[in-house]
């Protein structure tokens, strides 16, 4: 008796850790963007925006105003691949350097850093679609 | 017997060794970079050789407030010397980040200075560096900024051993290394650190307070 409640025991750990090991492919996915999109923020953001979208004094804007990221959610696919040289108020601040485009990344990488982006340094909004960045492009274009 | 004599050679060396290397430690001082040339002459009829080291030469140069700043402009102080330019994309953000954090911990004091020359004479008038310092949050003159004629910046940047050149190819137009270079009081070059790279910054720190000592 004691034996068969050991053993369904052990199957239930057992079923509980390989239910967990398989993640859901929503899940995967937006694991797979995160890491790609973090090498990507590496190589063109982590200069100016910090290891931990820090910012640097009033010159770079932080990543760390989740109210502006939120608001801003549709616009940063255009803002990361044709650059902005107007103003932007972050926490309150109004910043006014240029922020270089960066025309050779294609959809799916500023996909991939937005993903990145928008899941951390305190922000959290799930995985962006390489189609919605394209989408977004295209409105952004079409106004420029 | 032998094996006892052995262990204790053994000992007396590894404690010679301790010794020396604490007592090294304690009278640390930082070298003098860059060349050296070895120049004799006769003092009361005796032959005494002297070694001559490197020195930042003269300079006139602009900053943030178009004042004009000398060598003189860093006498009784140490100073903390680098190479960027405000538009520039890739590692100036990195190393002026780490030498903001420098700067901040000596904020207000007159013995420790810094000096950032812009490698990009087109575009950074001393304007644009008052607005680069501004918004990097450097506020008086404990940090020049300076502005030169391209010889002039190219020039004094090799007496610093700091690579830099004009170069289509590189991010922003210019290409130059990262090196947050060391000075003394008497102009001489005491230690290099590359600004992109935090143990290295935290080398600097220390070094720093090595090379300050000696004024005290």
């Amino acid at each position: 008796m004691v034996r068969i409640f050991i053993y369904s025991l052990l199957t239930m750990v057992a079923g509980c850790v390989f239910l967990n090991a398989c993640q859901s492919g929503g899940e995967l996915d937006k694991a797979r963007y995160y890491i790609n999109g973090k090498s990507l923020y590496e190589t063109h953001c982590r200069n100016c925006h910090g290891d931990q979208g820090e910012g640097l004094g009033r010159l770079y804007p932080p990543l760390t105003d989740t109210l502006f990221m939120r608001a801003y959610q549709r616009q940063l696919a255009c803002l990361i691949k044709y650059g902005s040289s107007g103003q932007l108020t972050v926490g309150g601040q109004v910043y006014d350097a240029a922020m270089p485009a960066n025309p050779r990344l294609s959809d799916t990488e500023i996909a991939y850093l937005i993903t990145y982006i928008s899941n951390s340094f305190g922000n959290h909004h799930g995985i962006k679609r390489d189609t919605s960045v394209r989408t977004e492009l295209q409105h952004c274009r079409a106004n420029q | 017997m032998d094996n006892l004599l052995r262990t204790a050679f053994g000992l007396a060396i590894l404690a010679s060794i301790l010794t020396a290397c604490s007592t090294g430690g304690q009278n640390h001082k930082l070298p003098i970079l860059g060349h050296r040339e070895p120049v004799t002459r006769e003092v009361n009829g005796k032959t005494v050789t002297d070694t001559v080291y490197q020195q930042i030469p003269a300079f006139t140069f602009l900053n943030q407030d178009s004042t004009v700043i000398t060598p003189q402009t860093f006498d009784n102080s140490v100073y903390i010397a680098n190479f960027f330019f405000t538009s520039c994309p890739s590692i100036c953000p990195t190393m002026q980040r780490n030498l903001l954090k420098v700067y901040e911990k000596y904020k207000g004091r007159n013995d420790v200075k810094f000096l950032s020359h812009s490698i990009d004479f087109k575009h950074d008038k001393p304007s644009k560096l008052k607005w680069y310092a501004d918004r990097l949050g450097v506020e008086g003159t404990q940090w020049q900024f300076a502005y030169g004629p391209k010889e002039d910046i190219y020039g004094i940047s090799a007496k610093y051993m700091v690579f830099t050149a004009e170069d289509d190819q590189a991010p922003g137009g210019y290409d130059h290394s990262g090196y947050l270079i060391l000075v003394d009081r008497e102009k001489h070059i005491r230690g290099a650190y590359d600004g992109t790279d935090d143990e290295q910054v935290a080398l600097l720190l220390e070094d720093l307070e090595v090379l300050l000592d000696e004024y005290r």
